[in-house]
């Protein structure tokens, strides 16, 4: 388990490196756009990867809610503050294709609306999270991460069961996309969910490490009346 | 391909965003490490 970490590492960066080459000079220019077409090769994967990262914060908020384990409760916070992270990307990276292609930065059209309630709603997951105090915390998130969740599917659905300027999705949806222009996104795809994975995985590990510490601090303070006795 | 000012921007952006985000959980991690070593030396002294 310690060597896959630094293979994962070595693996996404090649991969990153690849899909990077392949989006900027692989992936063939689109006639209307031109090259700022090419922005969609880190919007829609860093979407796709919120949207499971949020969808991860969901199983285990449920897992925690049942069985109320820890690990699932760390998992839950880790795949949410990942998640927003990639949301806060598709939702910067949105605006500066939208300026040249549809000459303004914003418009309140149902998917970009929706997409920053869903990014509030996990900012605010993550605030509860930082500012509450309380054995309560973890079980409140929980019911508000399986609530917020509720919002994923109404995002990505939101172009089909409304009149929205953004484009039309390009799997399962009526948009349709170069076989080439499909390769270089799903190559995107793959190497920005292992960078995911591994920034998940080093977040695990730090929360852990965390949890640990302010148990030791915990019982550092309970033994300490009893060594001033002694 | 051509230097795009919107393309450069929306991928230097999504890396800024990263890179700062690898920042904090480093930072967070030096912080972490630093109480543990502090707690070491308050165990080693009891």
């Amino acid at each position: 388990m310690k060597r896959a970490f630094p293979i994962l590492g070595v693996l996404t960066a090649i991969l990153l490196s690849y899909a990077l080459y392949e989006a900027l000079v692989g992936a063939p220019t689109e006639q209307t756009m031109g090259d700022v077409q090419r922005i969609f090769y880190y919007h829609v994967p860093s979407a796709w990867t919120a949207f499971i990262l949020f969808f991860v914060n969901f199983g285990a908020s449920v897992v925690y809610l049942i069985r109320r384990k820890p690990a699932a409760d760390i998992v839950a916070l880790v795949s949410a503050e990942v998640g927003v992270v990639f949301c806060t990307v598709v939702l910067i990276t949105g605006p500066i294709w939208a300026r040249p292609v549809w000459g303004i930065w914003w418009t309140w059209d149902m998917r970009l609306t929706s997409t920053l309630v869903l990014w509030l709603i996990y900012v605010s997951y993550l605030f509860l999270r930082r500012f509450s105090s309380g054995g309560q915390t973890p079980t409140l998130a929980a019911a508000l991460a399986v609530l917020g969740a509720l919002c994923v599917p109404f995002v990505y659905f939101s172009i089909w069961f409304f009149r929205t300027q953004h484009p039309q999705p390009v799997m399962g949806g009526g948009g349709s996309i170069d076989p080439r222009m499909m390769h270089v996104l799903l190559i995107n795809w793959l190497a920005f969910s292992c960078f995911a994975l591994l920034v998940c995985w080093s977040r695990y590990r730090l929360e852990k490490l965390r949890r640990d510490v302010d148990e030791a601090h915990a019982m550092e303070s309970l033994l300490e009346p009893h060594e001033r006795v002694r | 391909m051509s230097g795009n000012p919107y393309l450069f921007a929306a991928y230097a952006v999504t890396w800024i965003i990263h890179i700062a985000y690898l920042g904090t959980i480093v930072s967070r991690y030096s912080r972490l490490q630093k109480e543990i070593e502090a707690l070491k030396e308050s165990g080693g002294r009891s």
